[in-house]
């Protein structure tokens, strides 16, 4: 599939109707939603044929950008119940077969070594503090093969320490800087719309070095 | 939710210690074809809980896996990885529970999505 044509197909997909700002809920713009997984899928073999996990997945966008570039299985995991059910919604519009599991990331139990990669684009931490971190923690215990994950530009260097020297990181690259449009969501936005600076970022999990299937 | 699933999730109210696997209670079940792939099969093989998946299946209904985990060499039979398709990838608990099996705590699966959320005297 070509870049313009997954960008389109998640460019219509639907949205958070009533956003919690508690959870820090923010649409993953088709714009960065398909050069993350165009980038995961054509520069590292991350993507098609493996088990794909998007952990804090909301509507689905990039649990669905993984289904459509080939991933064997796809899950989506979600602590709030709405947007799970758009997220079905959305793969079943396109019909694609995704699994959702609904729970607090944070506290997910899960078996085995089942899922190759994970995509994700956790809570800044803006709201509550550290919970970007509590994501990463949380992906490089369970990936096998890769994390790919968006973190705001100015938290780089802590981004970095933590994943290569708290949670076991073998590498921990910035693939590239994009801009994340914010759109006028809730009320203490006081501009129509911000763009931050995000890096888009590879981790691979230690354990599992060279481990390639 | 597929068994696959299934074999990966486990209980995490607190105390527990293995919260695996989770028993399930069958409210309605249904079948969704899914593209067979032997090769992601064989890979999945080693990764399965062998025990887990054919208790899974049965209490679904579905009772055509060997018991005793088979050793690599069914992987050759396309007839054993049919079944297990079936059964892992297949077959779907759409509504009902899945259940702690050191607490008892119930875990609801609706529209085919099990709600593993706890509450806050439960983590």
């Amino acid at each position: 599939m070509k870049l313009k044509q997954l960008e389109s197909l998640l460019g219509d997909l639907q949205q958070f109707t009533d956003p919690k700002v508690e959870l820090e809920q923010y649409p993953t713009g088709p714009h960065i939603a398909s050069r993350m997984l165009y980038t995961a899928e054509n520069s590292f073999g991350d993507v098609s044929d493996k088990v794909v996990a998007d952990f804090g997945c909301g509507c689905g966008t990039l649990a669905t950008a993984a289904a459509l570039l080939g991933a064997e299985r796809v899950i989506g995991i979600d602590i709030d119940p709405q947007s799970l059910e758009i997220a079905l919604l959305n793969a079943e519009e396109l019909e694609l077969d995704i699994d959702f599991v609904q729970c607090d990331v944070k506290m997910l139990g899960w078996r085995g070594r089942f899922i190759d990669t994970i995509v994700m684009n956790p809570p800044f931490g803006t709201r509550k503090k550290g919970a970007d971190m509590d994501f990463l923690r949380l992906a490089l215990k369970v990936a096998s093969q890769a994390v790919y994950s968006l973190h705001k530009t100015s938290t780089r260097d802590h981004v970095k320490k933590a994943a290569l020297r708290d949670f076991d990181a073998s590498s921990a690259e910035v693939l590239c800087e994009l801009r994340y449009d914010v759109p006028q969501l809730y009320k203490f936005h006081k501009k129509k719309e911000v763009d931050i600076a995000v890096d888009l970022w590879r981790f691979v999990p230690k354990s599992n070095q060279g481990q390639r299937s | 939710m597929k068994l696959l699933t299934h074999n990966m999730l486990t209980s995490t109210v607190k105390g527990v210690v293995n919260g695996f696997p989770l028993r399930i209670e069958v409210e309605k079940t249904l079948e969704k074809q899914v593209d067979f792939s032997a090769d992601f099969l064989r890979n999945l093989f080693y990764k399965v809980d062998w025990k887990a998946l054919v208790e899974a299946a049965q209490t679904m209904g579905y009772a055509e896996l060997p018991e005793e985990a088979p050793d690599s060499t069914v992987l050759e039979s396309e007839d054993f990885l049919k079944k297990f398709h079936y059964a892992l990838l297949e077959l779907h608990l759409e509504e009902g529970n899945l259940v702690c099996p050191e607490t008892g705590r119930k875990f609801p699966v609706t529209k085919g999505i099990p709600n593993m959320l706890l509450h806050e005297d439960e983590v």
